[in-house]
């Protein structure tokens, strides 16, 4: 005698008829494309914020601290007054928030890796570094996010960039590119460290330097040489200066190139270790 | 000639000193259920994963219908699926959400992505659980979306790693029952296990794994009969009678009898590799001592398990190979019968 089935948790049998119709050997659908396949995995990335809204915290309340912190600690000091100082600020703390919030990126990948879901990902005839592109997918789109709530913050305390929306959007576009660009350096980081608080560190170690010395609070022109001579060469420097260029309305096509050609070594030369960390992960 | 769904030889793969797989040779047909059976760290999952293209070898060939995996992996991964040891699903999605992710990562266009994940949800009875997050699944319900995860494209070939390890027994047979009707449909199924009632009960052919080698290969009844056909236990009312009894036996059975310390029972083990014919010729030998006028109280026939035919060929007590031979939970047989 069959048993009586429901379909509720240990009480399902498996039926060979309706298991049967389900199941086709043979008829597959032609595999999927490089930038179909990477959307699926962004597709993932924001299923993961929508299922754990907690984690948008980082996008929000950090941004918010960050611009609220140096506006109101440096403004009288250095500009006389918070609201002239913003107009110098802005650009530089909502590219020093969005870079710091990459790390989250090398974290993520960190914990997940180790998942059993990732050994399905890796025998599906997919494009590889789709997983990883998906990544950053989710990403870009939480950079996006802080740079928004920081310009918000911004306008609100009266930041009025001379390079209207156009200028504006430009540059949190760049930013965003940029930041996407970078964030495969903690992709790296992410397959290379054994744990989530090593890549961390490491993320604290390469962030702290790279965004404090830098042109984002004040002008390098006031410190010794040699740390003038790093700031120079720091890219991030570069797209502060691109950024504050582009919302004052005058756009420094140096600068900009500067920053593209950066962004794009940083996927050749990052992305190609990603991909072969995670070849023989 | 039949077409060969894996082929290996001398495969290897090492780690550090460890060689976790260490020169296997795997042949297994299209179309079955092949047992890969050995204790905790015989190697099993490491030459899963060479053959599913998850790690590379260090040596020696492996092919998946034909394909090398080192040479051409996505034809490869175009034909196989994984369910690994460990839930191969993302616990932080729902079930329907996981199936669709992987149906659009497979090619399916939206729409058919949903619908085809809203069928597999049904066919695994999953269909009340498809909005909720598979970490509130129990871990038989994890095990089947993991399954319905791995045939979204029907693949030719399922690799199921250990799938009914920390099952309760009635999830283990809804698992059992599954793959059952995965290869009744054309699916060649790989399953690694510890458990010889599972090999036993699944596989048409099973090769047994011991550091990374296969020590035997062949049908459950070959690999039992590899320690005979089993044995007969017999109890006499009279102990006098045991020296013309054993004469009796020795020769009807044609083997060595054993006196055992009980002064009436005696024990023959039955030669030969068939069990049917092991148990005809049992009751012969039963038949000509009652025709000698000796009187039987008792008998029994011994079946061997593939537990006595992996101690035969491994030569050590299961306990030193850490060989899951009893902890299993026991099987509910009805169940699983009516469930067939």
């Amino acid at each position: 005698m069959s048993a009586t089935t429901t379909e509720t948790g240990t009480s399902f049998v498996p039926a060979a008829d309706t298991l049967g119709a389900v199941l086709a050997p043979g008829a597959r659908p032609p595999r999927p494309s490089a930038l179909s396949a990477s959307l699926t995995f962004g597709w993932r990335a924001m299923l993961k914020i929508k299922h754990v809204p907690e984690q948008l915290f980082d996008v929000t309340a950090f941004p918010i601290m960050m611009t609220l912190m140096f506006t109101y600690l440096f403004g009288g000091a250095l500009a006389g007054s918070p609201t002239e100082y913003l107009q110098f600020l802005l650009p530089g703390i909502m590219v020093t928030s969005v870079v710091m919030i990459t790390m989250y990126t090398g974290v993520e990948v960190n914990k997940d890796i180790e998942k059993g879901v990732f050994d399905r990902f890796r025998t599906l005839p997919i494009w590889r570094p789709s997983t990883m592109v998906g990544y950053l997918l989710g990403d870009a789109l939480r950079y996006t996010m802080a740079s928004t709530v920081i310009l918000v913050v911004g306008l609100v305390l009266g930041f009025r960039p001379p390079g209207g929306v156009a200028g504006v959007l430009a540059a949190i576009a760049l930013l965003v590119a940029f930041s996407f660009a970078f964030s495969w350096i903690w992709t790296m980081f992410g397959l290379l460290l054994r744990s989530e608080k090593s890549v961390m560190g490491v993320s604290m170690l390469v962030l702290f330097p790279l965004t404090f010395l830098s042109n984002v609070y004040v002008d390098p022109q006031t410190m010794p040489g040699w740390l003038q001579a790093f700031v120079g060469v720091n890219p991030i420097s570069h797209l502060v200066t691109a950024a504050r260029s582009l919302m004052a309305g005058s756009p420094d096509t140096g600068e900009i190139t500067w920053v593209l050609v950066c962004g794009a070594l940083s996927i050749l030369v990052f992305g190609a270790l990603t991909m072969r960390l995670y070849n023989r992960k | 000639m039949r077409d060969l769904a894996i082929e290996t030889s001398g495969l290897v793969k090492t780690f550090g000193d460890n060689r976790a797989v260490d020169g296997l040779d795997l042949t297994v047909p299209a179309g079955t259920v092949y047992g890969v059976l050995g204790p905790n760290g015989a190697g099993k999952t490491t030459a899963v994963k060479m053959l599913a293209t998850l790690l590379r070898p260090d040596g020696g060939e492996a092919r998946v219908f034909g394909h090398d995996v080192l040479r051409e992996p996505d034809a490869v991964r175009s034909r196989v699926s994984l369910t690994g040891q460990y839930a191969s699903v993302d616990e932080e999605m729902t079930g329907l959400e996981n199936l669709v992710l992987l149906g659009r990562l497979l090619g399916h266009r939206r729409a058919a992505a949903r619908d085809r994940a809203m069928r597999l949800l049904e066919a695994f009875g999953l269909t009340e659980a498809a909005g909720r997050q598979v970490k509130t699944y129990s871990g038989g319900m994890r095990r089947r979306l993991d399954i319905a995860a791995s045939i979204l494209n029907t693949p030719d070939l399922l690799f199921l790693d250990e799938p009914t390890t920390g099952l309760d027994p009635r999830s283990r047979n809804q698992v059992w029952d599954i793959v059952r009707i995965v290869v009744a449909h054309g699916t060649t199924v790989l399953l690694t296990t510890q458990y010889l009632d599972e090999a036993d009960r699944l596989a048409g052919r099973i090769a047994v794994v011991d550091h990374g080698k296969v020590i035997a290969e062949g049908t459950p009844g070959e690999l039992k009969s590899s320690v005979g056909s089993g044995s007969v236990h017999v109890r006499l009312r009279d102990a006098v009678q045991r020296p013309e009894a054993e004469r009796v036996l020795a020769k009807e059975l044609n083997t060595q009898v054993q006196l055992e310390a009980d002064p009436v029972a005696l024990t023959a083990r039955i030669a030969g590799d068939d069990a049917d014919a092991g148990a005809e010729r049992a009751s012969r030998a039963l038949a000509a001592l009652a025709a000698s006028g000796i009187v039987v109280d008792d008998f029994s026939l011994g079946q061997p398990s593939l537990d006595e035919a992996f101690l035969a060929l491994t030569g050590a007590p299961p306990g030193e190979h850490s060989l899951a031979l009893t902890d299993h939970p026991a099987t509910d047989k009805n169940a699983q019968e009516e469930a067939a």
